[in-house]
């Protein structure tokens, strides 16, 4: 297991030390409005998230499927921005300095901000891991090193298609977890096959010496019991943001909602 | 002619042109692009494929297109004599068949059973329609909302080809929605499928295997030139969207240093106004559907909806190879308006009797401008690459006229 001194490394060692399966929920910062997001981070905090996913909306979201899609519309129809997303950060840092976070986003918003002073920004924040979904390690030298140098876990997927050759570049690359996506798709996307999840884990395990968390396709206690059987973490994210879409018009629903949701989650993987 | 120790020779291996292109897609894709790369590769040295495909090209495509003097219209402007290279003639009526026939012929030795595509106009979609019909594959096409209901005579002729088009709601429901969408379908098909880009942006090697199937054209065309007038062009002007019919036409004259290249960009209700879809004269770099290029984006890093008249055009990013071209200084980038480009088509259309698209249009324009700035003893160039039919409706609903 990973000895990284960052905020994710050592709460994925003390929790699995702990005997007890990372829940790592995911919502797009400003969905539906900018002003519940901090909010809904704390419960979700409280209702079990162990680190919390804050995705970064973008105007072209090509990996992901109609929820979370409609999810970065609504977050963009208020100009959520990049700073934005590390200024809701910043305030959740105001009372909550335990749980990591990993923002997850495109390329472009990083790229126009530049590599240095996005790191830098984050880091201060208090941001832990960066995912950008759209940077293999291949092009990625420059971003990584930005990130490194603040202390910045980069976060690299691992997809069915990659080959054992590319996991362990991608090991090498990466720090914080590997993110394995369970389903050749896009978020949300169903047919998540646990014996084929767990085979793809066990042969990340060979070449890494990071923990491995699993996410896309993961839409309920039940699913999520089985991935966290054979992982480290489950990462949920169209079913959480499907029940902000369902309610967006009240607040109060989103965050009850939500929480009861990650509560049932946590029973489910615990 | 330089020598061979200066020819040019981009993309690198890892797909850049200097610092644009490149593979900047999700992991899922990274295996999938190695391997459409090797077999591209492979084939591309195949003498059996090289022939099916020049087979294919010459008798289902019609090539090579005529390089046609422009007399008239060259009398009209005044000045520099105006060559017109007919890829509106190609089968199916523009330059997008060429790229679909090598694309399709590469996914068929692949053993790949299905086609998707993306397109704006409508003429790639077609082109690909074209191509899986005649191969027996499925062909699953997506288009913008917004331009199926601006180029409705295309998404028939789309489905009369046996192609499912789906439109694709988000965003801003144009072309770089429905590329979004195309690669989404693409990520959840991967094993089956083959996603044929229309144009030369996507990850590498798409921008790369694009231009090298239209090349095509340009290699025509200097044959031709030189058969015609027994020297090179002083200019070459082609449109630019994505940039595939200009890259096809500029590339096999790169290394001539006396040839200028002009890429003609959408300045739709002008570039003062915000309204208009002119990434390389009015935008800045950054990274968007698989590479780095330059973007019509806001301060914050989201795409911003672009506006042209012309279908085809509307797309805020540019096939990376042009931002290097630009960079460089090797083409200049220019782009002209709604309205020039719609007198472009009326003259072209009078004169010449010859109805151009409203995307080639507005290399008309501004070859017309060039070209009355040059001397009579001058050749220009102009790809028309595309014929004007299906922009009928919207020539008419612009001008009032119902028909």
């Amino acid at each position: 297991m990973s000895t990284s001194a960052s905020r994710i490394g050592q709460r994925f060692q003390q929790r699995l030390d702990a005997g007890r399966k990372l829940l790592i929920p995911y919502i797009t910062a400003g969905d539906p409005k900018p002003e519940i997001t901090v909010n809904l981070m704390h419960g979700m905090v409280k209702a079990g998230a162990d680190i919390i996913e804050l995705g970064v909306p973008f105007s072209d979201p090509m990996a992901e499927g109609p929820v979370i899609q409609k999810a970065m519309e609504r977050a963009l129809h208020y100009a959520t921005s990049l700073s934005d997303v590390l200024d809701m950060v910043a305030e959740f840092r105001k009372t909550d300095n335990e749980t990591p976070i990993v923002v997850m986003g495109y390329l472009n918003p990083i790229e126009v901000m530049g590599y240095s002073e996005f790191a830098a920004k984050a880091a201060k924040a208090g941001v832990d891991g960066v995912l950008t979904v759209d940077i293999p390690p291949e092009e990625a030298d420059d971003y990584i090193s930005s990130l490194k140098n603040k202390g910045l876990d980069p976060v690299f997927l691992v997809a069915p298609t990659t080959n054992t050759e590319r996991m362990a570049q991608i090991s090498r690359a990466g720090g914080g977890f590997v993110y394995y996506v369970s389903v050749k798709g896009v978020t949300g996307a169903g047919h998540l096959n646990t014996d084929e999840v767990s085979d793809k884990v066990e042969q990340i395990k060979a070449v890494s010496k990071l923990p491995v968390g699993v996410g896309f396709g993961i839409n309920d206690a039940a699913s999520a019991k089985r991935v966290a059987s054979v992982s480290d973490a489950v990462v949920v994210g169209s079913a959480i943001v499907r029940r902000i879409e369902e309610n967006a018009t009240n607040s109060d629903k989103i965050n009850s909602e939500v929480c009861k949701f990650i509560q049932e989650l946590r029973a489910a993987i615990d | 002619m330089s020598t061979d120790s200066a020819k040019y020779n981009l993309p690198d291996e890892k797909g850049h042109f200097g610092q644009y292109g490149g593979k900047f897609v999700a992991e899922t894709l990274m295996v999938p692009l190695d391997e459409l790369q090797q077999a591209y590769d492979k084939y591309m040295q195949d003498p059996d494929f090289i022939k099916e495909l020049d087979f294919e090209l010459q008798q289902y495509v019609g090539r090579p297109s005529p390089l046609y003097f422009a007399e008239g219209w060259t009398n009209h402007v005044g000045g520099a004599k105006i060559y017109l290279k007919r890829e509106d003639l190609n089968h199916t009526g523009a330059h997008k068949v060429n790229n679909t026939v090598g694309q399709a012929l590469l996914a068929k030795r692949m053993g790949k059973k299905r086609i998707i595509a993306e397109t704006g106009a409508g003429q790639h979609g077609v082109a690909s329609a074209t191509v899986a019909a005649k191969l027996g594959m499925e062909c699953v096409v997506y288009m913008g909302a917004e331009d199926i209901q601006r180029q409705a005579m295309n998404v028939y002729r789309m489905k009369l080809l046996g192609a499912k088009v789906v439109p694709v709601t988000s965003g801003s429901q144009t072309l770089k929605d429905a590329l979004n969408e195309a690669m989404r379908d693409w990520v959840t098909n991967i094993d089956d499928t083959f996603y044929i880009i229309g144009t030369v942006a996507g990850p590498h090697p798409y921008p790369a295997m694009v231009r090298d199937f239209q090349a095509i054209l340009g290699r025509e065309s200097r044959e031709q030139i030189m058969q015609h007038e027994g020297r090179l062009p002083d200019a070459l002007v082609a449109c630019i969207g994505g940039g595939s019919n200009a890259i096809g036409l500029f590339y096999p004259f790169i290394d001539d240093a006396t040839v200028k290249m002009y890429g003609v960009e959408a300045a739709g209700d002008g570039i003062e106004t915000g309204r208009h879809a002119a990434a390389l004269c009015a935008g800045d770099p950054g990274v968007l559907h698989g590479n780095r290029t330059y973007l019509i984006e806001d301060k914050n890093g989201q795409i911003i909806p672009t506006h042209s008249i012309s279908a085809g055009l509307d797309y805020p990013g540019v096939g990376p190879e042009h931002a290097w071209l630009k960079d460089i200084g090797r083409a200049e980038y220019v782009s002209v308006t709604d309205s020039e480009a719609l007198q472009g088509f009326h003259d072209l259309t009078r004169i010449e009797g010859i109805l151009p698209a409203l995307e080639s249009s507005h290399a008309v324009a501004y070859t017309a401008k060039l070209a009355s700035t040059m001397n009579k003893d001058q050749i220009v160039v102009m790809n028309l690459s595309g014929r004007g039919d299906k922009d009928i409706h919207t020539v008419a609903t612009h001008e009032g006229i119902e028909l």
